[in-house]
């Protein structure tokens, strides 16, 4: 099966459930907001009947659910209609989050692979630390990271990294497991092989055990580059004004701008799926490169 | 006694080697006296029921599991300096080939441990999948291969190594009766060829009947060698001679010797 007839597969059922949503939405939008109109007409005892409820629930200027052509609105304003280099621009914010998410994808990326080295080559390790890494992610993230931020700036760390710190201690956690099951998953047969070779434990490592753990590394990948967008997000909330999807986010809801925070969101979401489908696209290069294209033919 | 007994041309010298197990449920006697000696250009087959120890002796050879007692010279040497040496090949059972790499790319793998020139390994790949009938096959990948190709593939990279000693694990056991039969007479012009001496891990008796000059029959529990059969069969040989009356005599003498270890009946 070739790309082109593949990828037509998939625009039908992506249109029907896209058009399915945006219905439910504006439903939503009107049942949700239907109790605040509802009081406001009673008070001003007008008559009303279901059109003009819906009218008006698709645009109230602080609704509970804002409709989805409003959220449109608002991008418009936000992203086509600003200079990206303007505070007011979404794609700034957006690129203030990336590049810490970016960052904080990097770092607990290496240290999750150099963690999971550890732990496959020394025993010790492997008996000591992994149920501190386990214990690591049960500390609810969000009450952790104000803390990461104000004990590193008192350090004189500020700005970027302690934001990209908060990420990297989400994304480490995939890549020790992934990659601790990767590196183990030669079957023997094939260490014993390598035992008959003499082969010295780099020559191991670098032949055999990091090929075969690369399906699981990428894997974890996508666990990863997804929750170092959350963890940037949850970073720029105590440090509010300094921009980020996550200060939209907080400024949003401040000012009760609904709309402001769907934006915001759809952008988080946008940007999340982007780099999923990047490193999606380079997990698919990678196998088809460990298997001389065999997954590409199936 | 048996310092005597190893000669300049033995290459495996096993004298009173035995092998347990520690397992959950107390040790295991996987091997017991064992004695045998192997002389350059034999090919030896082991052959016993599941679980008489021929996967467990042959990696003793391998330096692969550490004897318990006993003693055994590969090369003349210890089995772990034999090893480091690179004085053998070891075909596992499953062709073991890494499926990112093309088949040349498989062969070459020790050749690259061992730190061979970019052309020396490109040299000696193509000399031995020549050897085993697969050139044109190089750039292939594994999955792209038959399961006999596979094995092929697994056996040049043995011999790649170009080591005196081969040793051979049931290579053909997985595979069906025809394309063993064919990789049989394969593997025996390859012998004849080369000279290398072998060690074949088989369930078979004709199989071992027909590759082998020795026959070693192993019987479990302890694993011990029940019985050793010489096969002077002329080394010019085909599949046919598989009905000759020297054959089915010596065939009949392994099938007794494993009914007298009354292998299968005291479970
Ligand atoms: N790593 C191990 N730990 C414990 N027991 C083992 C181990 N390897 C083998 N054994 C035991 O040693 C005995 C000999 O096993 P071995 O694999 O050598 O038999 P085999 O003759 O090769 O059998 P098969 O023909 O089925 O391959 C068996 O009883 C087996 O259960
Ligand atoms: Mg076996």
């Amino acid at each position: 099966m070739n790309d082109a007839t593949h990828s037509q597969g998939r625009i039908f059922p992506l249109s029907v459930v896209i058009v399915v949503l945006t219905v439910i939405w504006y439903a939503g939008a009107v049942y949700l907001n239907s109790g605040q109109l509802i009081d406001r007409y009673n008070k001003r005892s007008v008559q009303w009947d279901i059109t003009q409820l819906a009218a008006d629930a698709w645009s109230m200027k602080r609704p509970v659910l804002p409709a989805p052509h409003q959220v449109v609105r608002e991008l418009k304003k936000t992203v086509l209609d600003q200079k990206v280099t303007s505070k007011r621009s979404l794609i700034y914010h957006a690129g203030v989050t990336l590049s810490s998410a970016l960052l904080g994808f990097v770092l607990g990326t290496v240290l999750g692979i150099g963690l999971a080295i550890g732990i496959v080559y020394v025993t010790t390790l492997d008996r000591s630390l992994m149920p501190w890494i386990i214990a690591s992610q049960t500390v609810p993230i969000l009450a952790l990271a104000p803390m990461i931020i104000v004990v590193l700036g008192s350090v004189g760390i500020t700005g970027l990294f302690p934001k990209s710190v908060i990420s990297m201690y989400l994304c480490f956690f995939p890549v020790v497991v992934g990659m601790v099951k990767g590196l183990r998953s030669p079957e023997p047969m094939l260490l014993d092989q390598m035992h008959t070779y003499y082969a010295s434990r780099a020559q191991v490592f670098f032949r055999l055990r990091l090929p075969s753990s690369i399906p699981f590394l990428f894997a974890s990948l996508k666990v990863a580059i997804a929750l170092s967008i959350v963890g940037a997000i949850v970073a720029e909330l105590p440090t509010g004004g300094q921009g980020g999807l996550g200060a939209r986010l907080l400024t949003g809801s401040y000012y009760g701008q609904t709309t402001m925070i769907w934006a915001a969101l759809i952008t988080a979401s946008v940007v999340s799926a982007t780099l999923v489908s990047i490193v999606a696209l380079g997990e698919r290069t990678m196998l088809r490169r460990l298997d001389g294209g065999q997954v590409a033919r199936s | 006694m048996s310092d005597n007994a190893s000669s300049s041309d033995t290459v495996v010298q096993i004298d009173q080697l035995s092998l347990d197990f520690d397992t959950v449920d107390g040790p295991v006697h996987a091997l017991s006296g064992i004695d045998l000696a192997i002389r350059e250009g034999e090919f030896v087959s082991l052959i016993g029921p599941s679980g008489c120890g021929k996967t467990t002796l042959l990696r003793v050879i391998a330096d692969l599991e550490k004897h318990s007692s006993g003693k055994i010279l590969v090369n003349g040497v210890s089995p772990d300096q034999a090893r480091q040496d690179r004085s053998y090949g070891y075909v596992f059972q499953a062709p073991a080939l890494y499926p990112w790499r093309t088949v040349t790319k498989n062969v070459v793998l020790p050749l690259e441990i061992m730190g061979l020139t970019r052309s020396q390994q490109q040299t000696r790949a193509k000399k031995y999948l020549d050897l085993v009938n697969l050139s044109g096959f190089e750039n292939k990948y594994p999955w792209q291969l038959s399961g006999g190709m596979q094995q092929r593939v697994s056996i040049a990279r043995a011999l790649s190594v170009e080591p005196q000693l081969l040793l051979m694990d049931e290579p053909f056991g997985a595979l069906d009766e025809i394309t063993r039969d064919h990789l049989n007479e394969q593997l025996l012009e390859l012998w004849r060829k080369t000279r290398k001496t072998v060690v074949f891990v088989t369930h078979s008796i004709p199989e071992a009947v027909f590759l082998s000059s020795r026959v070693v029959v192993m019987s479990p529990r302890p694993g011990r060698v029940m019985d050793v059969i010489e096969c002077n069969l002329p080394s010019e040989r085909t599949l046919d001679i598989r009905e000759t009356p020297d054959f089915l005599s010596l065939a009949h003498r392994v099938r007794q010797g494993l009914k007298a270890g009354h292998s299968y009946d005291d479970e």
